[in-house]
């Protein structure tokens, strides 16, 4: 299991996010951050040479360094990576509801049990159609309608394609989740208990610790990005469903196996989830065809209450029916 | 029967000056539900937004409801106060101070509803502060607000005049910092022709103008709902169907209060049967355009349905809320039409009962605006928690509905303890003409 890991690992960095490999870990978020700092001026000053991200050899002070897991603080979290535009790419045909992706997101923005930013619905578009599973995260769309209704810029798109929401300057007026067609905002409606995390390390790039009276949602895990790692969903995921990537380089990976985007999508007819309401979302998906597991599977696990939530899918109807009937 | 200044003074002096006792009981019953109200947002603002009935599905309630049904309801009075000043209309004189105060009562009470829906009260200046102007809740900071210094200025000029005589009523019983007040509120006001003409000429631009932000306030309104993309809302029609709705519900409302402080203040010698079929016909002429406007959205929708609009049209037509869409849009829409459109039924009571069922089921038809639709999202709600699958209204909510009815009345009637409730001047101006109107 570890060597597994180790070697996911290794292949993650084939995206090489942010930084180059070995730097990565030495460099501060941003650059920016990295230079402005007013420790600058003070006491020691043992000179060092580092990379920055758009290429250039700058000399910094050695104390300034700070880890890469450094907090991106709200200013910078403003600025995408340089160069880069994330897409996720999610293969219907091999999900089976396992729900890894949900519990490694939870777990990893320390989200309550019942509220998950990325969710999996079971989808049956007409009594006669196919029943599939269906992971959602947010949309990350390219003419976000949460943005545009934002009255404090709470929630804003980056040049990298990310939208994020600060939740220290929402509101809480919930607009942003009455625009967004896809319910892919949720609100605290109570103190949240869950969170270990400081405020003062709050960024938006996690968006924790949540507070009460505010907005989160899915945030495409940045602060994996800048480690040239994939999101928690897309590495949780034990069948490789979520291929997670960048449109500009055209690559896109579920740690396995690496594709040019632009050919998944041309070759397995990919497609984005509600075209038609024009909200050019970054997350696409390969059709529910060649399913490598029955549906059924994903009912596996699954106690009676929470089957109970799929009742107006008419599969679920009809299967409870035949059940009663025997 | 002259109406002059001198014996509309002496008639209306007396509900100014004396209080009777069941005002005082009336008045600490209102105030009851109203500290009973604030125990209600007390409870939400320690516990959190987790004490109402909104969940992530249905993220607005009905303190939005009630945002636009307050804001509709002064909506209605601006522009019926505004339209009846403009064309000096002849029966306006009676009527014309209800439809202010209405106005103002309600466009203070409204925004507030908005506050409570809001999840971090303590930021709320950073709408000033960090303001973007392409976002519908900006347009409406600055609607609402001009709206209200607009309705302010507006309501100030029409009372100058009376405040005048009541400075100059000298057997006023009133204590001596009432009467120095009046006296400052006048603004040394004397009637002099030169004073007379300004204040006329301020008085007409305002009104236009009124008319004109009221427009633009509902309208902005209706855009919060219109430029989403879901279902029932993402209509071209909502601006103006607000619009319509709002003045609707408030002259359903003008009805209503004229009746009471009818009877409260005996006031059957102003308030005539003449009055109510006035405002009734306007109610009837608003009611056809309110259900044309809701025919033609729901029409629009049913006929050529989009899957989700189709969704949500059985919740509408068919299941869920058939019987709240029956009481609202059925009955909202042809009791006030049958009631005044036959000779018969128009009554003083029975156009008065028709304008009570207007503004409740204006209520419902809000209602059935935001929360259906958000009870329908594009994609299934799959939730375990059965609370998130549909609304229901808890206590708090309720406690600060009634609050906010409460606070309605309560301004009403303090209102009536400081300025007369039927303007004096404009009763004085319209003698020749409201005469006339009598007689036929």
């Amino acid at each position: 299991m570890e060597e597994k890991d180790e070697n996911k690992g290794s292949r993650r960095n084939f995206l090489k996010l942010g930084l180059g490999v070995g730097v990565t870990s030495i460099l501060a978020a941003t650059s920016a951050s990295l230079l402005t700092s007013n420790k600058a001026f003070a006491g020691n000053s043992e000179k060092i040479k580092v990379l920055t991200q758009d290429g250039k050899l700058v000399e910094v002070n050695k104390a300034d360094l700070v880890p890469a897991d450094q907090i991106v603080s709200r200013e910078d979290s403003h600025k995408g990576l340089p160069n880069r535009k994330f897409a996720m790419v999610i293969d219907l045909g091999k999900c089976k509801n396992a729900r890894k992706c949900i519990e490694a997101c939870q777990e990893g923005h320390q989200l309550p049990k019942e509220q998950e930013w990325m969710r999996v619905f079971l989808m049956q578009d007409t009594e006669k159609t196919a029943p599939y599973w269906f992971p959602r995260p947010c949309f990350h769309c390219d003419n976000p309608l949460c943005v545009s209704v934002c009255p404090v810029g709470a929630t804003y798109k980056r040049s990298d394609g990310i939208v994020l929401v600060d939740n220290e300057r929402c509101i809480g007026c919930k607009f942003c989740m009455t625009a967004c067609p896809f319910s892919a905002r949720q609100f605290h409606w109570k103190e949240p208990t869950t969170y270990t995390v400081p405020e003062e390390k709050y960024s938006p790039e996690t968006n924790m610790p949540g507070r009460e009276g505010t907005v989160g949602k899915c945030v495409f895990c940045p602060d994996k990005l800048r480690k040239g790692e994939l999101p928690r969903c897309a590495s949780a995921c034990p069948m490789g469903v979520i291929y997670f990537g960048d449109i500009i380089e055209d690559t896109v990976t579920n740690g396995d196996e690496t594709i040019r985007f632009s050919e998944l999508i041309k070759n397995r007819a990919g497609y984005r989830q509600f075209e038609e309401l024009g909200t050019e979302p970054s997350v696409y998906y390969l059709p529910p065809v060649d399913r490598q597991f029955p549906l059924e599977r994903g009912l596996d696990g699954l106690d009676e209450q929470q089957i109970k939530k799929y009742d107006n899918v008419p599969y679920i109807k009809n299967l409870k029916e035949t059940k009663d009937g025997i | 029967m002259e109406y002059d200044s001198s014996k509309l003074m002496r008639e209306f002096a007396p509900q100014i000056e004396k209080t009777s006792k069941s005002w005082y009981l009336v008045f600490a019953t209102l105030l009851a539900f109203f500290l009973f109200g604030i125990f209600g947002l007390y409870t939400q603002i320690t516990k959190g937004h987790v004490v109402t009935g909104m969940r992530d599905n249905v993220v607005w309630g009905v303190y939005i409801v009630n945002f636009i049904f307050f804001m509709g309801m002064s909506y209605a009075g601006a522009l019926i106060s505004g339209i009846l000043y403009l064309f000096k209309s002849s029966w306006r004189g009676p009527v014309i101070r209800m439809a202010e105060l209405i106005t103002i009562i309600s466009l203070f009470i409204g925004p507030v509803f908005i506050l409570f829906c809001i999840g971090r009260l303590d930021r709320l200046y950073y709408l000033i502060l960090f303001p973007r102007i392409q976002s519908p809740i900006t347009w409406d900071v600055i609607a609402i607000s001009t709206d209200l210094i607009g309705c302010i200025i507006f309501l100030y000029l029409s009372f100058i005049e009376d405040f005048a005589k009541l400075r100059d009523y000298k057997e006023l019983q009133l204590p001596k910092w009432r009467k120095r007040l009046y006296k400052y509120l006048a603004l040394g006001y004397q009637e002099t022709p030169w004073q007379y003409k300004i204040i006329s000429h301020t008085k007409n631009i305002m009104a236009a103008m009124v008319i004109a932000i009221a427009i633009i306030v509902y309208s902005v309104l209706a855009w919060i709902f219109g430029v989403t993309l879901q279902p029932g809302w993402h209509s071209t029609i909502f601006g103006p169907y607000f619009v319509i709705a709002a003045v609707y519900s408030g002259t359903g409302m003008l009805i209503v209060v004229m009746w009471i402080f009818r009877k409260v203040y005996k006031l059957e010698e102003y308030i005539t049967e003449k009055h109510f079929v006035n405002v009734g016909v306007l109610l009837l002429i608003l009611a056809a355009f309110f259900g044309y406007f809701t025919f033609s959205d729901y029409l629009t929708k049913w006929y050529g349905s989009i899957k989700m609009d189709k969704v949500l049209i059985d919740k509408l037509f068919t299941s869920e809320y058939y019987y709240m869409f029956i009481a609202s849009n059925y009955l909202g829409v042809l009791v006030p039409i049958i009631v005044v459109g036959i000779k018969k039924f128009r009554t003083i009571t029975n156009i008065t009962i028709a304008g009570l069922i207007t503004v409740v089921s204006l209520w419902f038809n809000r209602y059935l605006i935001v929360v259906p639709t958000l009870e329908t999202p594009y994609f299934p709600i799959q939730d375990v928690r059965s609370e998130w699958l549909s609304y229901s209204v808890t206590w708090v909510e309720m406690s600060l509905i009634l609050a906010g009815i409460s606070v309605f009345c309560m301004l009403f009637m303090l209102a009536s303890k400081f300025v007369p409730i039927i303007s004096i001047s404009e009763m004085e101006k319209h003698t020749g003409e409201t005469r006339g109107l009598m007689r036929d």
